[in-house]
C-alpha cells in the first residue's frame, strides 16, 4: 500500500513536470480562478467594513429636560443598556453639552453672548443610543416611550426626523449585502466551472494514455491517483501564486485607497487575516484541483 | 484456454459485428486472425479483453466467463493478457524504461524486481541502450518493440497483438514477428490479427479467416487466403 502510494505521488509529480504546456495552462487558469475567489473575499471585507462604518454613524439621541436629575438620566441609561437591541449608550451631561456647544460656536460671538446673558445652562443632558442594527431603533424608541419614568423627563428624541434616513439606510445595507453575496456566489461558480473545464481538458488530452493504463491491467486507483496528485500540485502552485499576487496589490490598495475606504487598510487586512486567506485561496486550489481531476478521469474509466 | 461460445455482437442499428462465433484456442498456440477491414477481428479481441460485451454468447478465459467479472476485478484479469497495438499506444510522457516498468508497477511488483527485469526485457527486444528515450525519440519499429516488452514483462498467459506490423516497414515487421515467435516458443499463447500475407504465410501456424463477422476458415497450418 505504501509502495503504491509512493509510486502514485512520484508518477503524479513526474506527469505534472513533463506535461509542460498543459500543466502551465492549467496553473494559469486556476490562478485566475483563485485570484477571483481571493478578490471576492477582499471585496467582501471592504463591503462589510464600509457598511459597518456607515451603521456606526447612525444613532438616536435622547434629549432630557433641564430639570431632569443626573441620577434619573443615568438610571434610564442603565435600563437602556440592559435592552437586547442596544449596543452602546453614551451619556453627555449638561455641563459637557454646554462645553461642546461653546467649542462648536467659539467663533460665533453673538451666540456666546446670548448664552452668557441667559446665566443658566439651557442645555439638558442627553443619551446617544446605538442599536445593534439600524432596524432596531424603532424598538428602542418604543421602549423609551412606554417607560413612564423615562418619558416624563425626556424633552425630545431625534428618531422621527432620522427615521426615514435610518430606514432607507437599513434597506440599502440589506440590498447591498444580498447583491454582494449573489455576485460572490455567481463569480465563484463561474470560476470553478472554468477551472473544472480546464482540468478536464488536460485529462482529455491524456485519454489514450488512460485507456492504455487500463489495458495493461492498472487498477482504477492506480490510474486516477497520479492525475489527482498532478491536480493537487497545480492547485497548490496556483494558490501560492494567487496569494503572492495579493501582496503587492493589497499593499498598493492599502496605501492608495485607505482614506477613500473610510480608514480601512486592505494590506493590514491581508497581513492580519493571512491564515484565513491562505486557507480560502490555497484550500480552494487543492480542492478544485483534486475534485476536477477525480471527475475528469472518471469518465475514461467507465469500461 | 480461450473459448468463444456462440458469440454474437450487434451494433446499435442491429448490424452484426460478430455472428455466432465459436472458437477455441489452446495454451501455447500461435493463432493469426485474418480478414478484410470490418470483418470483426478487432471486435473479437475487444470481447476477449472485456472492453466490449457480446450481445449473446459467452467468452471464457481459463473457464471464467470474462464478462461476468466485476469491474473491480477486471484489471487483475487484464494482467493475464499482454496487449500490442498497431499504433503502439505507449504513454508519451514516459521513457521506454518507464513504459515497461509501468506495467510492472500496475501489477504491484516490487522496485527491486522492476530494477532487475526491465533492463532484461529491454535487452530482449534489442533496446538495451534506449531505455531513457521517450516514444517520440524512437522509430516505429522501436516503439513497437517497447510495446512488446511492456506486454511480456509480467509474463502473461496470452499476448494479443492487433495489427502489430500494420505501421512498420518490412525489416521492422520481420523483427517484430521474430520476437513474437520467440515469445511463443517460450510458452506464451500468441493471438494476432494482421493484413500481412507474408507474415502469415511465413509462420505456417494456425490461421482463422473472418468475413463479415463470421469465421469462414480455420486451418491448423494455414495460409493467408482472402
Amino acid at each position: 500500500m505504501m509502495m503504491t502510494f509512493k509510486r502514485i505521488l512520484s508518477a503524479g509529480a513526474t506527469s505534472f513536470t513533463r506535461s509542460g504546456l498543459v500543466s502551465f495552462a492549467t496553473v494559469l487558469i486556476m490562478t485566475v480562478t483563485l485570484i477571483i475567489i481571493g478578490a471576492l473575499v477582499l471585496l467582501s471585507a471592504v463591503l462589510t467594513n464600509t457598511l459597518t462604518s456607515i451603521q456606526n454613524k447612525v444613532d438616536v439621541n435622547v434629549y432630557f429636560a433641564t430639570t431632569a436629575e443626573e441620577s434619573q438620566v443615568l438610571a434610564v441609561k442603565t435600563r437602556l443598556e440592559q435592552r437586547p437591541e442596544v449596543d452602546e449608550v453614551t451619556y453627555t451631561s449638561r455641563d459637557q453639552s454646554l462645553l461642546t456647544f461653546r467649542e462648536k460656536h467659539q467663533d460665533d460671538v453673538l451666540t456666546l453672548q446670548a448664552l452668557d446673558q441667559l446665566g443658566d445652562n439651557p442645555l439638558g443632558a442627553s443619551l446617544a443610543v446605538k442599536a445593534k442594527d439600524p432596524t432596531l431603533y424603532a424598538a428602542v424608541v418604543q421602549f423609551l416611550t412606554d417607560d413612564t419614568a423615562a418619558s416624563s423627563i425626556i424633552d425630545r428624541i431625534n428618531y422621527a426626523q432620522n427615521k426615514v434616513v435610518i430606514e432607507r439606510l437599513s434597506n440599502a445595507i440589506d440590498a447591498t449585502q444580498r447583491a454582494g453575496l449573489a455576485i460572490v456566489i455567481l463569480f465563484v461558480i463561474a470560476s470553478i466551472i472554468i477551472a473544472l473545464a480546464t482540468v478536464r481538458l488536460a485529462i482529455y488530452s491524456a485519454r489514450d494514455e488512460i485507456s492504455v493504463m487500463r489495458l495493461v491491467g492498472a487498477s482504477n486507483m492506480y490510474i486516477r491517483g497520479p492525475f489527482i496528485v498532478a491536480g493537487v500540485i497545480a492547485g497548490l502552485i496556483s494558490g501560492l501564486i494567487a496569494l503572492a499576487f495579493f501582496f503587492p496589490v493589497t499593499w498598493y490598495a492599502g496605501y492608495a485607497f485607505s482614506t477613500w475606504l473610510g480608514g480601512f487598510n486592505l494590506f493590514t487586512y491581508y497581513v492580519v487575516n493571512f491564515p484565513f486567506l491562505f486557507m480560502v485561496v490555497v484550500g480552494s486550489g487543492l480542492v478544485l484541483g483534486s475534485i476536477a481531476s477525480f471527475l475528469g478521469v472518471r469518465r475514461y474509466l467507465q469500461v | 484456454m480461450i473459448y468463444f461460445d456462440k458469440v454474437t455482437k450487434l451494433y446499435r442499428d442491429g448490424t452484426p459485428a460478430l455472428e455466432d462465433i465459436t472458437l477455441s484456442i489452446a495454451p501455447k498456440e500461435f493463432v493469426s486472425i485474418v480478414g478484410h477491414s470490418g470483418a470483426g477481428k478487432t471486435t473479437l479481441l475487444k470481447m476477449l479483453l472485456a472492453e466490449d460485451a457480446p450481445t449473446t454468447g459467452t467468452v471464457y478465459f481459463e473457464s471464467t466467463d470474462v464478462h461476468s467479472l466485476p469491474k473491480s476485478l477486471l484489471h487483475h484479469y487484464r494482467r493475464k493478457i499482454g496487449m500490442v497495438f498497431q499504433d503502439f499506444r505507449l504513454i508519451p510522457n514516459k521513457t521506454a524504461y518507464e513504459n515497461i516498468a509501468f506495467a510492472m508497477e500496475a501489477a504491484g511488483r516490487h522496485d527491486d524486481e522492476i530494477a532487475s527485469d526491465v533492463p532484461h526485457i529491454l535487452d530482449l527486444v534489442d533496446l538495451g541502450s534506449k531505455g531513457g528515450h521517450f516514444p517520440h525519440q524512437l522509430s516505429g519499429g522501436e516503439q513497437q518493440r517497447v510495446a512488446i516488452g511492456r506486454a511480456i514483462v509480467n509474463q502473461p498467459d496470452v499476448i494479443v497483438a492487433d495489427e502489430p506490423t500494420g505501421n512498420l516497414d518490412p525489416v521492422n515487421t520481420y523483427e517484430i514477428v521474430e520476437i513474437l515467435k520467440k515469445v511463443n516458443e517460450l510458452g506464451t499463447t500468441v493471438l494476432i490479427t494482421t493484413h500481412n500475407k507474408g507474415v502469415v504465410d511465413a509462420m505456417g501456424k494456425r490461421v482463422i479467416t473472418m468475413e463479415r463477422g463470421r469465421i469462414t476458415r480455420d486451418d491448423a497450418h494455414g495460409q493467408y487466403i482472402l
